[in-house]
């Protein structure tokens, strides 16, 4: 079976190394892997997305997730949730960061910043896992940790052991800053 | 869990596609790399200069780039140039020419498109490039042939005598799949020998060069049709065939699996009509899928072949099984969405930007501006974006032709972009005497590609001292008389200046000196926070267009997370509402 996992954000919030480290985790277990991501322009606070696919029975043959076909969308911004939503398969699970970033058009006033859009979402049907990710991160020390708080949070959910994540976490980031990212870690986990 | 572990290759790796090119560099025994950075090719470069038995470099402009790795090749060493598909425009001239030729050890060409235009001007497809230059292209699927390619590529380019073309796309540069990797293998450097008739394409010589040309093509084509590996036939069910390549071939292979057979084309460039009608004589109903232009589709209809493919998929943007399904299946995807309005979030100036400053000033002038390739396209202020270095050359033909409102235009160009292909666009202002202002916005780095050094910042590519290349003297030596350089966050002087500058019957340049925020070395020590009782609702700072400034309350709130603490919107409150704070140790 091909699983997809969906990354989303704004630009700058560190969904190459979530998504990485996912690739990580799959790539452990020996399965095809493939992880799409976005560089450039978009990068600059826009709204950007990488994929993660994996398969634990053959190959992996498209790259990228469309509509209605993400399994796990893992989101660091709502407003970026709601925006991908149409990506998730009906049954699909969100684990989502409550932070809100306020896009140019909100911030100039020339649109709105729609309310309640968790609550909206949870109405659907979808499972809803979420945690102040940047909040966690800031109590650690350092807001930029928030990317693998969510992934914390995402794997106490995945159904893989800890460890395999704890592995992955340490193969992908620098010794420099391990300690921090695991702590990171564990505090999504236990959120 | 852990019997799956171990049965882990330890020689297989997930590589983005670039890096998998970088690898095949590097296996190949490649010893010479010259590029220019562009999204989505730039990380082909930044990798292949971690391996210590690659000579790495960033050249001024694709063309440079072009010449110095052909350069390489022709001194015997296994050489690479690296650009994205626009940068091939700029790197065309000696492109068509390096076919008569040929190389003396392999030279590839890499060419990254971008479907969609994710970080791009046009979506051009590169493929055209091939075949107006006789040039042979390959076009890998994933990882793991970006790294087989890349060193067949160099075997081809040897045999056949001749450049080859390794042509990505976003989707493959920028995705990562497992590779296996192997050893380098020493190839050493070839004998040089002088050889007039080869390499000296004066016209009598080049005249007996084309016919060779023409030749290579053939043997290549007979190449196409005998090799399986690159050009793979996957027979499942015959009643429908796909020829394809590239990442259209993962997206077809999604929807179809073996409910198709597939002519997968590894050689996009030339095609083989032997094996094209050998498997069309296979299937019954015969479809090509491939991105932007139907370059493959022509082929086949010119070889009287019915096939379907852009009657129903587009010539425009990236694929996906998605489209694939919608457009040749009619099935349509089934999915949720949440009951509200969604605002889009384009990308913007990020906080603390050196340029902010400078589109402050230019939009309260009201001037009209000549933009460039660069983050700044990014500024609401700018009126025209082209190509590289057609901010300073526009500008020119705009003066010349509305010389009464030069007073009013300016040009805008950043430090890497100016260095790529401004320098000749100034020589034009001089020489053909046009009262322009420009505007260099020296921000000491290659900003939108994510940081690449250049020749103004003092270091190569592998991070080693260099000469940097002073913008001022360069303005001088092309003969213009008012060059200045000023902090764009200091937004009086600049302006000061500007107005003086426009008003001058010579040309100028002004350089607007200031550090990408982003940088490293560019200290975020101090942030700014709003005392809501002095904030009087006014609204001024929003007009710098800061990422960090917000209104939520009704009062003017920063986001100190993000803010760098430049000062730029306590300049624009009028009521001392703002403050600058020093950050505790973080």
């Amino acid at each position: 079976m091909t699983k997809n996992i969906l990354i989303c954000g704004v630009g700058g919030q560190g969904s190459l190394l979530a998504s990485r480290i996912l690739g990580q985790v799959a790539i452990s277990q020996g399965w095809d892997t493939k992880v799409s991501e976005v560089h450039g322009m978009s990068q600059r606070g826009g709204s950007v997305v990488t994929y993660v696919k994996y398969s634990d029975t053959g190959k992996v043959a498209s790259p990228v997730i469309c509509r209605g076909e993400a399994d796990v969308i893992i989101s660091f911004e709502q407003l970026e949730t709601a925006r991908w939503l149409p990506f998730l398969k009906k049954d699909g699970k969100i684990v989502t960061s409550t932070q809100k970033i306020y896009p140019m058009p909100v911030i100039s006033g020339n649109a709105v910043y729609p309310e309640s859009l968790i609550e909206k979402i949870r109405e659907n049907g979808n499972v809803v896992v979420e945690c102040n990710a940047v909040d966690i991160a800031k109590a650690l020390g350092n807001v930029k940790v928030a990317n693998v708080v969510l992934i914390g949070l995402y794997a106490k959910h995945s159904g893989f052991d800890k460890e395999i994540f704890l592995e992955a976490v340490r193969e992908c980031v620098p010794e420099k800053f391990l300690e921090l990212n695991l702590k990171a870690f564990e505090a999504g986990y236990n959120a | 869990m852990q019997d799956k572990k171990n049965k882990i290759d330890k020689n297989k790796k997930l590589l983005l596609g670039n890096a998998a090119v970088a690898r095949g560099l590097y296996e190949a025994g490649c010893v010479f790399v010259s590029s220019y950075p562009g999204t989505p090719s730039t990380e082909i470069t930044e990798e292949a200069a971690n391996y210590d038995e690659i000579y790495a470099e960033w050249a001024p402009n694709e063309k440079v780039a072009f010449e110095a790795a052909f350069g390489a090749s022709v001194a015997g060493g296994r050489s690479f140039a690296g650009m994205k598909h626009v940068g091939l425009n700029v790197a065309a001239d000696p492109l068509f020419t390096s076919a008569y030729t040929g190389v003396n050890a392999g030279f590839v060409i890499g060419v990254a498109d971008d479907p969609s235009m994710h970080s791009s001007q046009n979506e051009q497809d590169s493929r055209h490039y091939a075949i107006a230059a006789k040039i042979p292209m390959l076009e890998p699927s994933d990882s793991e042939e970006c790294l087989e390619y890349t060193k067949r590529a160099f075997e081809l380019s040897e045999k056949f005598d001749t450049p080859v073309i390794l042509k990505l796309t976003t989707r493959i540069s920028h995705s990562q799949s497992l590779v296996t990797i192997s050893e380098r293998e020493e190839v050493g450097i070839r004998e040089y020998k002088k050889n007039e008739s080869k390499y000296i394409m004066r016209p009598a010589n080049a005249i007996k060069r084309h016919p060779i040309v023409e030749q290579k093509l053939k043997d290549l084509e007979d190449y196409a049709a005998s090799n399986s590996e690159l050009n793979r036939i996957e027979y499942g069910d015959k009643s429908i065939g796909i020829i394809t390549a590239g990442s259209s071939y993962a997206y077809a292979k999604d929807v179809y699996g073996d409910k198709a057979s597939y002519l997968k084309l590894g050689m996009v460039y030339p095609l083989s009509e032997k094996l094209i009608k050998e498997f069309a004589s296979q299937v019954d109903e015969l479809y090509v899928i491939e991105e932007l232009d139907p370059i493959i589709e022509t082929y086949c209809k010119a070889l009287g072949l019915k096939v379907k493919g852009k009657d129903l998929l587009p010539v425009i943007g990236e694929y996906s099984q998605e489209l694939i399904k919608s457009k040749l299946l009619g099935i349509e995807p089934e999915f949720s969405s949440v009951d509200a309005t969604i605002p889009v979030r384009p990308p913007v100036m990020c906080a603390g930007c050196p340029h902010r400053g400078t589109f402050y000033v230019l939009k309260k002038l009201g001037l009209t501006v000549m933009g460039d390739i660069g983050c700044y396209t990014l500024g609401t202020q700018i009126d025209t974006t082209l190509c590289m270095g057609a901010s300073v050359s526009m500008l020119h033909g705009f003066n010349k032709v509305r010389p009464e409102t030069a007073s009013k235009c300016v040009g805008v160009i950043g430090d890497s972009t100016f260095m790529h292909s401004g320098i000749t666009g100034l020589i034009d202002i001089i020489y053909n005497n046009s009262f322009s202002t420009l505007l260099v916005l020296d921000n000491s780095i290659t900003g939108m590609t994510g940081h690449q050094q250049n020749p103004c910042t003092g270091l190569t590519l592998k991070n080693l001292p260099a000469k940097a290349i002073s913008i001022e003297e360069i303005c001088r030596a092309c003969g213009v008389e008012n060059v200045e350089t000023v902090d764009p966050n200091n937004i009086t002087e600049f302006e000061k200046l500007l107005k003086a500058e426009l008003s001058k019957d010579k040309p100028s340049v002004i350089i607007l000196k200031r550090p990408c925020a982003l940088l490293k070395s560019v200290k975020k020590e101090d942030y700014v926070s709003v005392d809501s009782d002095l904030c009087s609702s006014c609204r001024a700072c929003m007009r710098i267009g800061c990422p960090c400034i917000s209104f939520e309350t009704g009062k003017a709130v920063v986001d100190a997370s993000q803010c760098i603490g430049c000062g730029l919107c306590m300049k624009m409150c009028k009521f001392g509402a703002m403050k600058l704070n020093k950050r505790g140790k973080v």
